[in-house]
């Protein structure tokens, strides 16, 4: 057991030479972002820039950010990338009849949408309605990422509720017909996307949320997510096989009783990734599954990905799993830090959190730091964290069978990632996946 | 067929001779059967014709048809005829039997210059070759060898030996693990397969397997040599009378 590291305020800044002190660092990145005023998310948005500034920017020495290199998030602008349009792939999730939403550098395009219209759901945009006095979500909007920023503050999701300057406001009030798709496009080399959802899921609805697509040089991603009694969320994001960026997302989930959160990320490739899952199980019987699949190969571009996650378990026989998977292959970096607090009184509680890495060569390295803070006296938690190469035994086996040595790679490491994808309850979503992952690792097995 | 002259085999990791001079021929149509003590080097002789890493042949040769196996990769032995059934088959999750089957059958149609099969011809000849193995719908579509029975595991060789169609078949220990039911479902796959033009190499500890398969030739094995061959009454020498006799007269 091992207490979490809390930022002491004087920890800020990188001290690199030439580089600006930690207020002015932040200063400077906030100066660089245009920041919303006015409409229903005002109050939101001030408080979360007060907050922010309270916090400073992540530092070189800070616990949290031990084994991912904040400054690339820290800096005041984009790195321009660039990225080829015409090598479209073909879309992921495309024989699904689903509701296409489409955001261009983060900004909505209504023109490329769908209708916004569904049974059984609701759903707007931060830009639609910013001008409006009053919101469904007004209370909603940062309320989750400030209950989130205890007991480790989280400065660039306060950022982020800041400065967003697009994103969903979805309502789940039944169970809608299909799933809803966001699809994101690049436009500008040097985009610098700060978006945020907010998702209610009224008591006893379910909803379905599909996530693709390329989304900036830089991007910066907030979920809330506001699970009702009895309430089901499904959240599936499968990110670009091409897509060089630097990118963070935060998921804060609330989830009360009896409700259940299922989130599956596909991550191939990137360039520096930190996905942040924060999970406050609020209700008796909730249940939680946060699982990644990721690949890296730094052949394609440099590569360092890092799933951060806390579940906190705060009622009686909450359910949690956290089943990441990593496949690093010449000299790609995998973080993984995740932690399972059990409070006071979350009795009967079963937290499992498993983290694992397949290195395909010596040169790629998997950090991990698995926690569990328990203060009830009747649960079971567990956690394991394994680095390992491909199975020469399994490998004989596929190739003595005539399986060329390529292909046979492929089969291991889908095998490997088997448990993760397990995690998507859905058979079709989660066979679209595994094509999806095969075809690519097919493609790029000989590189 | 197969042809092994003067095999010496050590482990690559360290010093340590396990095959000292092994020779051997299996024809083409025959069974032969290997049996010997624990610790013979009948496993490796297995692991080292179908190409595992951690070995080293330090001098000798094996050939199937006139070329040498032992310059081969693994999956080039396979596509030029060679099939090895494991001891203890590979469990693994995530990938389909079905899936695996019919990747490593096209593999090898491919490597050979034949047309790959349509994913309905292959499900057509799976099921019926399943049948005869009792081998079930679910079995097929689990992933490969995951939550199968010993039993389980082993007619799941035999079904890939029937898919794959291999003109050398090795069987290392087969029978270990089977009960007398599995054993005659095991044997009767495999009897269904010997012809003229398909050979037999069977490694195992024990006389009662061999009264399902008959062999044509057995070999005794023993310190990485073949001491002695004889007909199928060797076995049932081996049977009464264990191995201290006959390695004695072999000196």
């Amino acid at each position: 057991m091992s207490d979490v590291a809390v930022k002491s305020k004087d920890e800020v800044t990188p001290q690199v030479s030439g580089a600006p002190k930690a207020e002015n660092a932040l200063d400077a990145r906030l100066a660089a972002l245009p920041l919303p005023k006015g409409g229903w998310l005002a109050d939101a948005r001030a408080e979360a820039l007060a907050r922010l500034r309270d916090m400073g920017l992540p530092g070189p020495r800070d616990e949290y950010w031990r084994f991912t290199d904040p400054r690339p998030f820290n800096a005041p602008s984009a790195k321009p990338l660039p990225f080829e349009p015409a090598a479209e792939e073909s879309p992921l999730f495309s024989a699904d009849d689903k509701l296409t939403l489409v955001f261009v550098d983060g900004q909505f395009d209504a023109e490329a949408s769908d209708d916004l219209s569904l049974d059984g759901i609701e759903i707007s945009t931060l830009s639609g309605t910013q001008d409006q006095a009053e919101h469904w979500a007004k209370g909603l909007y940062g309320a989750l990422e400030l209950a989130g920023q205890n007991p480790v503050s989280r400065p660039f999701a306060a950022l982020n509720t800041a400065a967003a300057q697009d994103g969903l406001l979805i309502r789940v009030t039944g169970k809608p017909a299909k799933p809803i798709h966001v699809l994101h496009r690049r436009a500008a080399e040097d985009a610098d996307v700060v978006w945020h959802h907010v998702i209610r899921v009224e008591e006893g609805a379910e909803a379905t949320l599909l996530e693709t697509g390329m989304v900036g040089a830089r991007s910066n991603g907030v979920i809330e997510a506001d699970l009702a009694k009895g309430a089901r969320l499904h959240m599936i994001a499968a990110k670009r096989a091409v897509d060089p960026k630097v990118g963070l997302s935060h998921v804060f989930a609330r989830v009360a009783e009896g409700a259940s959160l299922k989130s599956f990320v596909l991550s191939v490739n990137g360039n520096v990734m930190r996905n942040e899952a924060v999970v406050d199980m609020v209700g008796d019987d909730a249940v939680a599954h946060v699982a990644a699949a990721v690949l890296g190969d730094q052949n394609i571009g440099p590569f360092h990905h890092d799933d951060t996650v806390f579940i906190t378990h705060g009622a009686l026989r909450g359910e949690s799993r956290q089943v990441y998977k990593k496949v690093l292959k010449n000299g790609a970096t995998g973080v993984f830090q995740g932690k399972i607090l059990v409070k006071p009184g979350a009795q009967k509680t079963d937290g499992y959190q498993i983290s694992q890495a397949l290195l395909l060569d010596e040169r790629s390295q998997f950090l991990a730091k698995p926690e569990l803070e328990i203060y009830a006296d009747d649960v079971k938690c567990s956690h394991g964290s394994t680095t390992g190469a491909i199975d020469e035994t399994a490998l004989f086996y596929l190739r003595s069978r005539g399986v060329p040595y390529e292909r046979a790679i492929v089969f291991l490491v889908l095998s490997f990632l088997a448990d993760a994808l397990e995690e998507i309850e859905d058979e079709g979503l989660r066979g679209q996946i595994n094509d999806r992952l095969e075809a690519w690792l097919t493609t790029r097995a000989s590189q | 067929m197969l042809k092994i002259d003067n095999l010496h085999v050590k482990l690559e990791e360290e010093d340590k001779q396990i095959l000292k001079g092994l020779s051997l021929e299996v024809p083409a149509g025959q069974v032969h059967a290997i049996m010997g003590p624990n610790g013979s080097g009948k496993s490796t002789l297995s692991y080292v014709l179908s190409g595992r890493d951690g070995y080293e042949v330090t001098d000798g040769d094996a050939t199937l048809d006139g070329e040498s196996l032992l310059e081969m990769e693994p999956e080039e032995r396979a596509a030029a005829g060679l099939f090895l059934a494991f001891q203890y088959p590979v469990e693994i999750p995530g990938v389909g039997n079905m899936t695996f089957l019919r990747t490593a059958v096209n593999a090898q149609r491919k490597a050979r210059g034949q047309d790959e099969l349509s994913s309905g011809e292959f499900l057509k000849i799976v099921r019926a070759k399943a049948k005869d193995l009792q081998i079930d719908a679910e079995m097929l579509k689990r992933p490969v060898n995951v939550g199968f029975s010993g039993g389980e595991k082993k007619r799941n060789e035999i079904l890939q030996m029937a898919m794959l169609e291999p003109r050398m078949c090795i069987m290392d220990e087969t029978d270990s693990g089977l009960d007398v039911d599995a054993m005659r479902l095991v044997s009767e796959g495999v009897n269904a397969l010997r012809d003229a033009g398909r050979s037999f190499l069977v490694i195992t500890h024990y006389q009662r397997l061999l009264n399902h398969i008959k062999p044509d030739v057995v070999h005794i094995m023993s310190n990485g040599r073949i001491v002695k061959s004889g007909g199928p009454e060797l076995a049932l020498e081996v049977e009464e009378n264990g191995y201290g006799d006959l390695l004695a007269e072999a000196g």
